[in-house]
C-alpha cells in the first residue's frame, strides 16, 4: 500500500453531513498514480517509492525521462514524486488509486503555497506597522534592524522579501468523502496553493 | 471536465428538489429540525424573505419576523438537510432583491402588496 497519492486541487465547497452539519471541504483530484521506482537502501541508500502522475504527450518530456518510465512499462507522465519509508507490497508498475483512503481518515496534504512575489515585513511576519493618520509619515515600514551596540544587522533579521511559492504542509485534515470512480478525493479543510496546482495526499505520518 | 464543473457536481448532492420557488418578500413557514436532549421536533419560524443569496447547494434565505415586538432575522441555508419543509403563505410583490429597508420600518409602513 502506498503511503500516499499525487493530485490537483481543484478548489473548495462545502457540504452537508447527515447529522446536518456544514463541512468546508477541499475537492482533490488524485490518481490513478504509477510506481515508477522503487528505491531502496542497498541500490540508493534509503527506502522510497517513486511515483507518477498524469499522463501527458510522449514528446512532451525528455529522453531520459521517457527511458525512466519504459523501465517501469508506465505511460507517459508528467509528475514524478517520491514517498519516503520501506515498500512493501508495492510493485514497479502497479497503479493506484484514492480508494488507499478511507472516509475520516486522517491525512495530511503538501503543496506549494500562492506565491506573494516580493513582500513587505507587515504581509510577510505580520510586524504592526505604524499609524495610518495622527501625522505619521511613516506606515508599513520595518523600521530599527537592531541597536547601534553590534554595528551590523544580525543575519536572519526578518524584513521585505519574496513570500510564498514554497513547500508547505497542512497537517490535521480529514477524509470526508472518497469517489474512485471519478478520482477524486475530499478533505475537510483548505490545503496550500492555488487551484489547479499539485498536491500530495499523505497518509499519517508518511513523509 | 472543468474544475468548476467538478466542484458543481460535488456540492449538488445536497441540492433538493423539494423546495418551492422562493422570492424576496415572500411570506414563508420554515420548519427547522431542532435537536434537545436526544430528541428531535419541529420548530416552525414564519417571516418575510429579506435576501436570497449566493446559489447552488449554497443558498441561503434570511427571513425576518417581529416577535413581541422585537425584529427577528434568521438565515437559513435552504439545502441543510436541517430544514425539513418550507411553505410559501404569501407572495409579495416588491421591486428590489434585498430588502433590508424592511429593518428600518416599522407597522403599516413595513407592509408588502401581495403579488397578483
Amino acid at each position: 500500500m502506498l503511503p500516499g497519492i499525487l493530485g490537483k486541487k481543484i478548489g473548495m465547497t462545502h457540504i452537508f453531513t447527515d447529522a446536518g452539519k456544514m463541512v468546508p471541504v477541499t475537492v482533490i483530484e488524485a490518481g490513478p498514480v504509477v510506481v515508477t521506482q522503487i528505491k531502496t537502501r542497498d541500490s540508493d541508500g534509503y527506502d522510497a517509492v517513486q511515483v507518477g502522475y498524469e499522463e501527458t504527450k510522449a514528446k512532451k518530456l525528455s529522453f531520459p525521462v521517457t527511458g525512466h518510465l519504459k523501465k517501469a512499462g508506465a505511460a507517459p507522465l508528467r509528475y514524478l514524486r517520491e514517498f519516503r519509508g520501506a515498500t512493501d507490497g508495492v510493485q514497479l508498475g502497479q497503479s493506484f488509486r484514492v480508494d488507499i483512503f478511507d472516509e475520516g481518515e486522517a491525512v495530511r496534504v503538501v503543496g506549494t503555497s500562492k506565491g506573494r512575489g516580493f513582500a513587505g515585513a507587515m504581509k510577510r511576519h505580520g510586524f504592526h506597522g505604524q499609524h495610518d493618520s495622527h501625522g505619521y509619515m511613516t506606515h508599513r515600514r520595518p523600521l530599527s534592524s537592531g541597536a547601534t551596540g553590534p554595528q551590523r544587522v544580525f543575519k536572519g533579521k526578518r524584513g521585505p522579501g519574496h513570500m510564498g511559492s514554497e513547500r508547505v504542509t497542512q497537517k490535521g485534515l480529514k477524509v470526508v468523502q472518497v469517489d474512485a470512480d471519478r478520482n477524486l478525493i475530499l478533505v475537510s479543510g483548505s490545503v496550500p496553493g492555488p487551484n489547479g496546482s499539485l498536491v500530495a495526499v499523505l497518509k499519517e505520518g508518511a513523509k | 471536465m472543468s474544475k468548476s464543473a467538478i466542484l458543481d457536481s460535488v456540492s449538488s448532492v445536497n441540492l433538493r428538489t423539494d423546495l418551492p420557488e422562493i422570492r424576496p418578500g415572500d411570506t414563508v413557514k420554515v420548519h427547522v429540525k431542532v435537536r434537545e436532549g436526544g430528541k428531535e421536533r419541529l420548530q416552525v419560524f414564519e417571516g418575510t424573505v429579506l435576501a436570497h443569496k449566493h446559489g447552488g447547494a449554497a443558498t441561503t434565505i434570511t427571513v425576518r419576523k417581529i416577535s413581541h415586538g422585537v425584529g427577528v432575522e434568521r438565515t437559513f441555508p435552504i439545502h441543510s438537510p436541517m430544514v425539513a419543509k418550507i411553505d410559501v403563505v404569501r407572495r409579495g410583490r416588491v421591486r428590489r432583491a434585498k430588502l433590508y429597508y424592511l429593518r428600518s420600518k416599522v407597522g403599516k409602513a413595513a407592509r408588502i402588496k401581495e403579488a397578483k
